[in-house]
């Protein structure tokens, strides 16, 4: 079977997937496993397909007519697109699967049916969205797509949480909508055609292009959640079933991303103020989205503003390639895309990783509120330790995979500094490595925080006692992605040379300049795999020189006593550093950034009976300044409303007249643009 | 053969040595206060004892409590692999060795952080709060000082950068290292829990930090942490050493002889500086971390101008 063929049997099979339940509605799950065995098989399907587009010289593609105007049914697997696919295709598979165990149909009936159709037609459409070579396909795939998402966020629609943040995602979705319709629109002005071949090579001149630019900026980054784009996603993300969230947080997002690195690769040397704009753009992100999340009690809240600080990493990696491609480094060219494309692999495995992880703590005590749990090792180790190693790759900690990805951003910025060829060089870029640094330790931070306060220590309230561990449909997804993060991590030299191949296409750079840098950051990047089996090595020795001391004890094995409270034996759970503790001096230095809500009852009297405090951190994005805004542009419109214009007769009248205007615009000045 | 013995003695010197690093630095702090001290060889003696101790374990503690001490060691031990400590080249360089190098200390505070909060002990929650709140002021100064370096000499590994040009390049820039290397003393003070930003002898929970992240550590996995502690502390001393001296490769055991004495006045100035100074005010810190970045900085200006 061709390469294009596999691709639209798993668009086929992914769309359709959820539909296979309704075929035995008297078996719930038996229809659940089946829609689950579908959508696992096209994801096995369209990852076949991307890897065989990564090893063919050419990308395979595709073209049929459509009747849309403008559009055609034509599909595209280039190598940035092959690297979109396999998490976009495998991410949705995986969360799935959870599903079975999460939110079986069995016991929810309707509502898990219309979720897992949803799912499998978001699923269906991201994989189009990546692969259409058409303007007019890519409009549709991504309509289908932000609609999907939009029903999924209110899989709890009787819930007001639910409510609201599907409220606020449809709005901001169909911004972006708008930004990209006339994007679209502009570019196929500039282009002549809606399809993507042509587009390709556009002269990257003031005007026009810097219009596309800034739309695309618009429209890609509040899908992407781009810091001050970002307000629909904290709730989003929290409200959403978790798997949902791992679906939307993991590959979702990265939507946005592939559409800013495609239109971004239609330009020929794009100039340099659009990858410092990125690169500014990326840093404000990763920095105030780490701070925020560090300020949240909701543990889904805090993984969704986690995205918005790896989305500002991307981003910072995105803006150092087009720095590359405007100043002609091939080097950094390589590094920039390299170090994007493969932290949006990551950032899909590991932040689906932990949302799911999220989704057990949430599945077995009933609550978000990481201050009411702690001591979740016990009940649920394995989970525990699945989500360790999430929150060590999520912190870019050797030797797992956020590490591998990172040290490629950290090479991209510092290239700018050190190699004085013959072109000048932004030395600005180089401060990304500092602010990178400051961005991993605060999320180390944060994870420490997250972890700490969740699994280890006491349990701080009846929730925490009640916990059990995760079913096994539940955990074996999560350790497939545990199991990615570490091979990733362990072996990143072994993508290099199909990142250099997509980087030579996206760039059109010629692939013989990429190799060189492709094969030194191979090089390295196989002394960090050396130095972390030193790493396992001495933790090894270490644990059993450890046990050869402890068996050899005269003294029996050690004793178990409480926790170290100065001589106080009797600790309570209360008396534990929250979470909110443990970040507390690191929120205080992002005050300036926070409008908190809080609710204080001081304790009165000499015996105060009872106290209460309370803080919690909303949006300043959303409760700040886009609410206010609207309101106020509510507030205007209500008086700008005469009571002639607002009868519906003439306002359909308005209507009609100004279509018919239009069309005699069309017919005057000679037919449609196409 | 004597290549590779060139090679690894450096590095053997700094598994063996480090604890003595310690004992140093407090032999001079003890003459400080005319004192005679405990013996140079004390901490040999003490990681020993602890090492026969029979351990006490929380019932609160989980596999993380243990594993945190290991993780911790292997950690630093790996960032040894990357560090060049004079005579010879790392035994593992490689360009951009120096991000694995942070993000392998990142690590070892990682696992410190969440055994001392696996306990459930209110004061190692406190103590973990305050490592990972400096540690995020710490990490951009030491990476700018990095970055000034790496501008300043060419080379993005470490053994690049402290290579055998230093002497020159101070000649030619040395405002801007003199700035970067002060910068790296405090980042290195932070780093290893010394005065002015924390007290390694303090006896009160509530003003500790790193101690008191391993107040229910005993036995064996106490020892693994001292001496991990005294081995970064050789790390980041090795670094300021490097830096400030500049000696050539190409004789590498006078090299050697001169960085193993240089470590000698590193523990002097690291002594001294811990007698003569108060501790800062906790909330104070980060202001000085601050400034510190602000030095690596204005280095790094200096060597783009």
């Amino acid at each position: 079977m061709t390469l294009p063929a596999l691709l639209i049997a798993a668009i086929v099979l992914t769309s359709v997937s959820g539909l296979l339940a309704l075929a035995v509605p008297r078996r719930p799950a038996l229809g659940q496993a089946l829609a689950c065995a579908a959508l696992c098989a096209g994801a096995v399907l369209g990852s076949v397909a991307a890897v065989g587009a990564l090893l063919a010289p050419v990308p395979p593609a595709l073209t049929l007519p459509w009747g849309a105007p403008g559009g055609a049914l034509a599909l595209r697997l280039d190598g940035l697109s092959a690297f979109f696919l396999i998490p976009v295709l495998v991410v949705p598979a995986l969360g799935s699967v959870y599903g079975l165990a999460y939110f079986p149909q069995a016991r929810l009936g309707r509502k898990a049916v219309r979720l897992q159709i949803l799912f499998g037609l978001v699923t269906g459409a991201m994989a189009l969205v990546v692969t259409s070579a058409n303007g007019m396909l890519f409009l549709a795939a991504w309509e289908v797509m932000a609609l999907g998402c939009f029903f999924l966020v209110i899989t709890h629609h009787e819930e007001r949480e639910a409510q609201r943040a599907g409220f606020v995602y449809l709005a901001s979705a169909h911004a972006a909508n708008l930004a990209l319709f006339a994007m679209f629109a502009l570019l196929a002005r500039l282009a002549g055609s809606f399809d993507f071949a042509a587009m390709t090579g556009l002269r990257a001149a003031w005007g026009p292009a810097t219009a596309v630019f800034v739309l695309a900026l618009a429209g890609f980054g509040l899908k992407a959640g781009l810091l001050p784009l970002h307000f629909w996603l904290p709730g989003a993300h929290a409200a959403a079933p978790s798997h949902v969230s791992a679906l939307m947080s993991g590959v979702v997002l990265k939507t946005g991303i592939y559409g800013l690195l495609r239109v971004t690769g239609f330009f020929e040397a794009p100039p340099a103020s659009w990858g410092a704009l990125l690169l500014a753009g990326g840093a404000v992100s990763a920095v105030m989205g780490v701070a925020f999340a560090l300020a949240q009690h909701d543990v889904k809240r805090l993984l969704a503003y986690h995205s918005v600080e790896n989305i500002g990493i991307i981003v910072m990696a995105a803006g150092l390639a087009l720095l590359g491609r405007a100043r002609g480094d091939a080097a950094l060219v390589f590094l920039g895309f390299a170090a994007a494309v493969l932290h949006v692999v990551n950032h899909a495995t590991f932040k689906a990783l932990l949302f799911l992880g999220a989704g057990a703590v949430v599945h077995a005590t009933g609550t978000r509120d990481m201050d009411l749990l702690g001591g979740l090792a016990r009940a649920m180790p394995r989970t525990a330790a699945l989500f360790l190693v999430g929150a060590a790759a999520i912190s870019g900690l050797p030797p797992l995979n956020g590490f591998a990805s990172e040290w490629l951003v950290y090479l991209a910025s510092l290239r700018t500094v050190y190699d004085l060829g013959p072109v000048p060089h932004p030395h600005f870029a180089a401060l990304g490595a500092p602010v990178l640094a400051f961005v991993g330790s605060l999320a180390a931070a944060c994870f420490v925080k997250v972890h700490g306060t969740v699994f280890l220590g006491h349990g701080r309230s009846r929730h925490a006692a009640a916990a059990h561990e995760a079913r096994p449909a539940m955990l074996v997804p999560m350790l497939v992605l545990a199991a990615a993060c570490v091979v990733i991590g362990l072996f990143p030299a072994a993508l290099l040379p199909a990142l250099a191949g997509a980087a030579a296409q996206w760039s059109r750079v010629a692939p013989e300049a990429l190799v060189g840098p492709a094969a030194s950051a191979g090089a390295s990047a196989v002394r960090v795999s050396v130095t972390a089996a030193a790493l396992a090595a001495v933790v090894l020795g270490a644990w059993l020189l450890r046990r050869h001391l402890l068996r050899r004890g005269p003294l029996g094995p050690p004793p178990q006593v409480e926790t170290w409270g100065c001589g106080y034996s009797r600790p309570t759970a209360r008396m534990q550093y929250t979470g909110s503790s443990l970040a507390d001096a690191l929120v205080g230095s992002f005050r300036w950034a926070f409008f908190p809500h809080r609710r204080v009852l001081p304790p009165r009297g000499v015996f105060p009976r009872r106290a209460l405090y309370r803080a919690t951190v909303p949006d300043t994005a959303l409760e700040r300044g886009i609410v206010p805004a609207l309101a106020w542009t509510a507030r205007m419109a209500g008086r700008a409303r005469s009571r002639l214009l607002g009868a519906v007769q003439v306002q359909a009248l308005l209507l009609a007249g100004g279509l018919v205007a239009l069309l005699l615009w069309l017919a005057l000045g000679g037919g449609a643009p196409w | 053969m004597t290549r590779l013995a060139a090679a690894v003695l450096p590095f053997l010197a700094f598994l063996g040595l480090s604890p003595l690093l310690l004992g140093a630095v407090t032999r001079v702090k003890s003459l400080f206060a005319g004192r005679t001290g405990a013996p140079l060889l004390q901490p040999y003696h003490d990681l020993r004892r602890l090492l026969g101790k029979q351990p006490v374990y929380s019932r609160t503690t989980t596999w993380v409590f243990r594993a945190g001490p290991l993780v911790g060691l292997g950690a630093v031990v790996a960032a040894g692999l990357l560090m060049s400590f004079g005579g010879a080249p790392a035994l593992l360089p490689f360009p951009g060795d120096f991000i694995l190098f942070a993000s392998l200390l990142g690590l070892s505070r990682f696992a410190t952080a969440l055994a001392a909060l696996d306990t459930g002990s209110s004061f190692e929650g406190m103590g973990a709060a305050r490592e990972v709140t400096f540690a995020a002021f710490a990490e951009p100064a030491l990476f700018l000082c990095l970055v000034a370096l790496v501008r300043a000499t060419g080379s993005l590994s470490l053994s690049g950068m402290l290579r055998e040009g230093l002497p020159e390049l101070w000649r030619a820039q040395g405002p801007a290292l003199l700035l970067a290397a002060t910068a790296l003393v405090v980042v290195a003070l932070a780093e290893n829990a010394r005065i002015p930003v924390d007290d390694p002898t303090t006896h009160l929970e509530l003003t500790m930090i790193h101690e008191v992240m391993v107040l229910d550590h005993s036995g064996p996995d106490l020892a693994v942490i001292h001496y991990a502690a005294s081995l970064k502390l050789f790390l980041f001393g090795a670094l300021v050493v490097r830096l400030a001296l500049g000696f050539p490769f190409s004789s590498p055991w006078p090299s050697l002889g001169v960085f193993l004495g240089g470590m000698a006045l590193f523990a002097t100035a690291l002594g001294a500086i811990e007698s003569t100074m108060a501790r800062l005010r906790l909330d104070r810190v980060p202001q000085l971390l601050v400034a510190a970045s602000v030095l690596a900085l204005f280095a790094l200006v200096l060597l783009l101008r």
